[in-house]
């Protein structure tokens, strides 16, 4: 009951006040607030990553295998661990970034030959994160913006889906079209798409007050049965796959490097629509109201905004947002779309806007952080022999973290500073 | 409170949705002459089988055969008459109304699909049932759980690992029930994890299910990929339990090979949807956690004891998703593999609310899940000229239309994903 929030939040009764007083006396270190939220989310990830090496390390039979005689061979057991779980995160290291060595080298290359192929080589490790990054960033601000108005939109992934799908359509029906002309065009149609697929369940919720949560859900499901009847019917290429045609170059989001590098305008796309969201959410009047009825749909009501309107207008900009992730990922990285093509997009999408405290920027770093871990998840797969799903446990372990930092506020011993609350997802929306 | 806002008018709002329910009966009823009732040769007739396929019953009972024609017009006329009826003078109970057009409809269809054809009507309902199943399993946990106040939307990691769980150790132990046993354990651990997360830690409930699904669905795959793969016979191959016909009760005609003659998990299912109901509705116990759920502050004045309360509920609801789970590997296929769960704990989550909070509602509204599920699968069998992919999306259609008002507003617990915090 809100009430009950309320007075639990203002009014310091002695045993809190008592409480509180104990729990700063037992920790050691007091930090500043604005220090904390930046800390915390570091300490968070470094503490998934132990437990990921944990993991590693404990489902690794030759290190089992080593612990069955750490009495007689206690270095060889550590030693043992050391080198299974360096393997596992050097790999995904390297994969994502690249090595320094590498890079040097390949620069010298080029010095004394001319010869970009090392170059290229060098830097593809990290283009790669930032080309899984970009579509993480359009995602993560839909789900973000969906919260500051209090609204979980868990359709990014249809919507995701749609919107591919029809900046894939606009980009292979039509041909001869200046680039100038065509690329918005075919952006715009994958926002449209998303928006449109959004819009039902905002419209339902604003005017019925039936959940978001269900019917974006519902949305998905019905989103992945119209792709499979378009790609096996109207939209199929000719042959056996059921996949869109390739999409004309001119539709294409530039590359920047030559060619195995995929590395595209559309990073600096997704950069640029962050910036917007933030000036969006907290320099405008629109987005003010939207940010109000998030926290709170009775004063904004009262104050005379209109909350159904707000919760049409944030679900078709969350919308736009994953459906602009879609198209991203269509017009930069793959060109043609295929079964399956969104999936998992809208779980990580959700993680990526509770790391990043929906905030536009803070998302914007979750989403290169998750794009390093999941390209360099590759390459761990093929070299370690770890598979790639030890990065959903990472992600997972994150947010929990990001999510009780008192968690981590006892591995550590941070004292509890007030900071400011973000209100991220209200149960079933009330 | 958004929703006691939007509710206050509440006699006009009653009156216009009797009116427009008879509104969409009227259009359902002429889609069902126009789709159905026109182009069909006089004298078809549809063959209904209502003996099961796999055995033959002790009673047999005549199949039954209908003309299409007059029985598609037949059932047309009827959702148009209540449609008019519900319209001019409108209806005392609109949900049973609406089950009977439902029914009416979905009929008319299955004649219309059936013609010139037999078609199998036991087998396909009792397909319904098991695959009702799991959804009903995670609805029912998420109805356990949120009826204390904690939103619990991790049941689909919950179910991944409890299959998981539940199959390694049947495999390795060689005991089915062993292997159920796990994945009622894992089931507990893990939502005694959201517990922790939700009641004590005060973490917001959604972000804490949302770590879970992503865990679960990681850490599952990770262990098969790891594991599981390069030794199936020795860890991934548990095989099934078997079909226990009940004595007498599966000999009755229709209900027998429905409801009968199933695997254990199914029979699981149907008596905890009975128990949770009583549990909740007619013990103490239930009195208190719904109390804790409605108003936490006023059940902690009168003693009860909201962390316990809660504690409990959600660990007893993680129980039933773990059977849930099991029912993926030791109920169906007997191996594990990955995603295997396919988004049926958020089936279940839908399923719930479509039930209102309500154990019976939940399984109910599963059923039709089930239903919708196997019907699709059956129509391709009988070359229905509809894209199977159109089938597959009607029910996630219907959730939506029935919950955007024509039956009513769903009302969660009052408490619902509100942390409590006591002075």
């Amino acid at each position: 009951m809100d009430e009950d929030r309320v007075e639990a939040e203002s009014t310091p009764t002695p045993a809190r006040a008592e409480r509180e007083a104990t729990e700063a006396k037992r920790s050691r270190r007091g930090f500043s607030p604005r220090l904390q939220a930046v800390l915390l989310p570091v300490l968070a990830v470094f503490t998934a990553f132990v437990i990921g090496a944990i993991v590693i390390a404990v489902t690794d039979t030759t290190v089992v295998a080593a612990y069955r005689n750490i009495l007689r061979a206690p270095r060889a057991a550590l030693s043992a661990t050391w080198r299974a779980v360096a393997t596992a995160y050097g790999a995904l290291f390297s994969g994502s970034l690249g090595s320094p060595g590498e890079i040097f080298q390949a620069v010298q290359a080029y010095r004394s030959t001319g010869d970009t192929a090392l170059w290229l080589k060098a830097i593809w490790p990290i283009t790669e994160s930032l080309v899984a990054a970009t579509p993480f960033i359009f995602s993560g601000l839909a789900v973000a913006l969906g919260f500051r108005c209090g609204l979980f939109n868990i359709g990014a992934e249809g919507q995701f889906g749609i919107g591919a799908l029809a900046a894939a359509y606009v980009g292979y029906s039509i041909t001869n079209a200046p680039r100038l002309v065509h690329l918005p065009l075919a952006i715009l149609a994958g926002a449209l798409g998303g928006a449109a697929w959004a819009a039902i369940p905002g419209y339902l919720k604003a005017k019925t007050g039936a959940h978001e949560v269900v019917n974006t859900m519902m949305m998905n499901y019905v989103a992945f049965r119209l792709s499979d009847w378009l790609l096996n019917g109207p939209m199929k290429a000719p042959g056996y796959r059921p996949v869109t045609p390739n999409i004309e170059m001119t539709a294409a989001l530039p590359r920047l490097f030559a060619d195995p590098v995929r590395f595209n305008a559309g990073f600096f796309l997704a950069l640029g629509v962050a910036a917007l969201v933030y000036w969006f959410l907290f320099k405008t009047t629109l987005g003010f109201e939207i940010r109000t009825v998030g926290a709170n749909p009775h004063a904004a009501r009262y104050s005379g905004m209109s909350v159904t309107r707000n919760f049409i207008l944030a679900m078709v900009l969350s919308g736009a947002l994953a459906g602009l992730a879609g198209a991203s990922q269509v017009l930069g990285v793959d060109y043609w779309v295929g079964q399956g093509f969104a999936a998992g997009y809208g779980f990580d999408a959700i993680a990526l806007a509770l790391l990043g405290k929906s905030h536009p920027f803070g998302v914007v770093l979750a989403a290169l952080l998750f794009g390093v871990l999941r390209s360099g998840a590759t390459r761990m797969q093929s070299m370690a022999g770890i598979p790639i799903d030890i990065i959903s446990i990472l992600q997972g372990l994150v947010i929990m973290f990001i999510a009780a930092p008192a968690i981590i506020r006892w591995l550590y011993r941070i004292r509890v500073e007030r900071a400011e609350e973000v209100v991220l997802t209200r149960g079933w929306g009330r | 409170m958004a929703a006691t806002a939007a509710r206050s008018p509440q006699r006009p709002i009653t009156m216009g949705r009797a009116q427009r329910m008879g509104a969409v009966f009227l259009v359902v009823g002429v889609a069902t002459l126009l789709f159905f009732g026109r182009g069909l040769e006089a004298g078809q007739t549809a063959k209904f089988g209502l003996n099961p396929g796999f055995k033959t019953q002790a009673v047999q009972i005549p199949d039954l055969t209908l003309p299409v024609q007059p029985t598609i017009y037949a059932l047309g006329a009827i959702i148009l008459l209540l449609g008019i009826w519900q319209l001019v003078r409108g209806f005392r109970s609109p949900e049973a109304l609406l089950g009977v057009v439902a029914f009416c409809f979905v009929f008319a269809f299955l004649t219309w699909a059936a013609r010139g054809k037999s078609f199998n009507l036991v087998g396909m309902l009792s397909s319904s049932l098991v695959r009702a199943t799991p959804m009903a399993l995670a609805a029912l946990c998420g109805v356990m759980s949120e009826r204390s106040g904690v939103v619990n939307i991790g049941i689909e990691g919950i179910m991944l690992m409890s299959a998981l769980a539940a199959v390694v150790v049947a495999t390795v132990t060689k005991s089915l029930y062993l292997g159920l046993a796990a994945a009622i354990l894992t089931g507990a651990i893990i939502a005694a994890v959201h517990a922790v997360m939700a009641v004590s830690l005060k973490v917001d409930q959604i972000v804490s299910g949302t770590a879970i699904i992503i865990i679960g669905t990681g850490a599952s795959s990770f262990i098969a990929a790891r594991f599981l793969e390069e030794n199936v016979n020795g860890l991934n191959n548990s095989g099934t339990f078997p079909v226990i016909s009940i004595p007498l009760l599966s000999k009755i005609p229709l209900l027998g090979p429905i409801f009968f003659e199933n695997g254990l998990i199914v029979y699981l299912m149907l008596a905890l949807a009975a128990l949770t109901h009583v549990l909740l509705f007619s013990t103490k116990w239930g009195l208190r956690v719904r109390a804790v759920g409605e108003h936490p502050r006023a059940a902690d004045t009168l003693g009860v004891n909201v962390y316990l309360v809660r504690y409990v509920s959600v660990i007893l609801g993680g129980m039933i998703a773990g059977i849930g789970g099991a029912y993926f590997t030791i109920g169906s296929v007997g191996r594990f593999d990955e995603f295997m769960t396919a988004g049926k704990g958020f089936i279940g989550l839908a399923a719930m609310i479509f039930g209102n909070w309500n154990p019976i509602g939940a399984f109910a509204s599963s059923l039709l899940f089930g239903f919708a599920d196997s019907l699709q699968i059956k129509l391709q069998i009988l070359r229905v000229p509809i894209p199977s992919e159109f089938l597959l999306m009607a029910p996630y259609l219907v959730t939506m239309i029935v919950l955007a008002g024509v039956v009513g507003r769903a009302e969660p617990p009052a408490a619902d994903g509100q942390p409590y915090e006591k002075h």
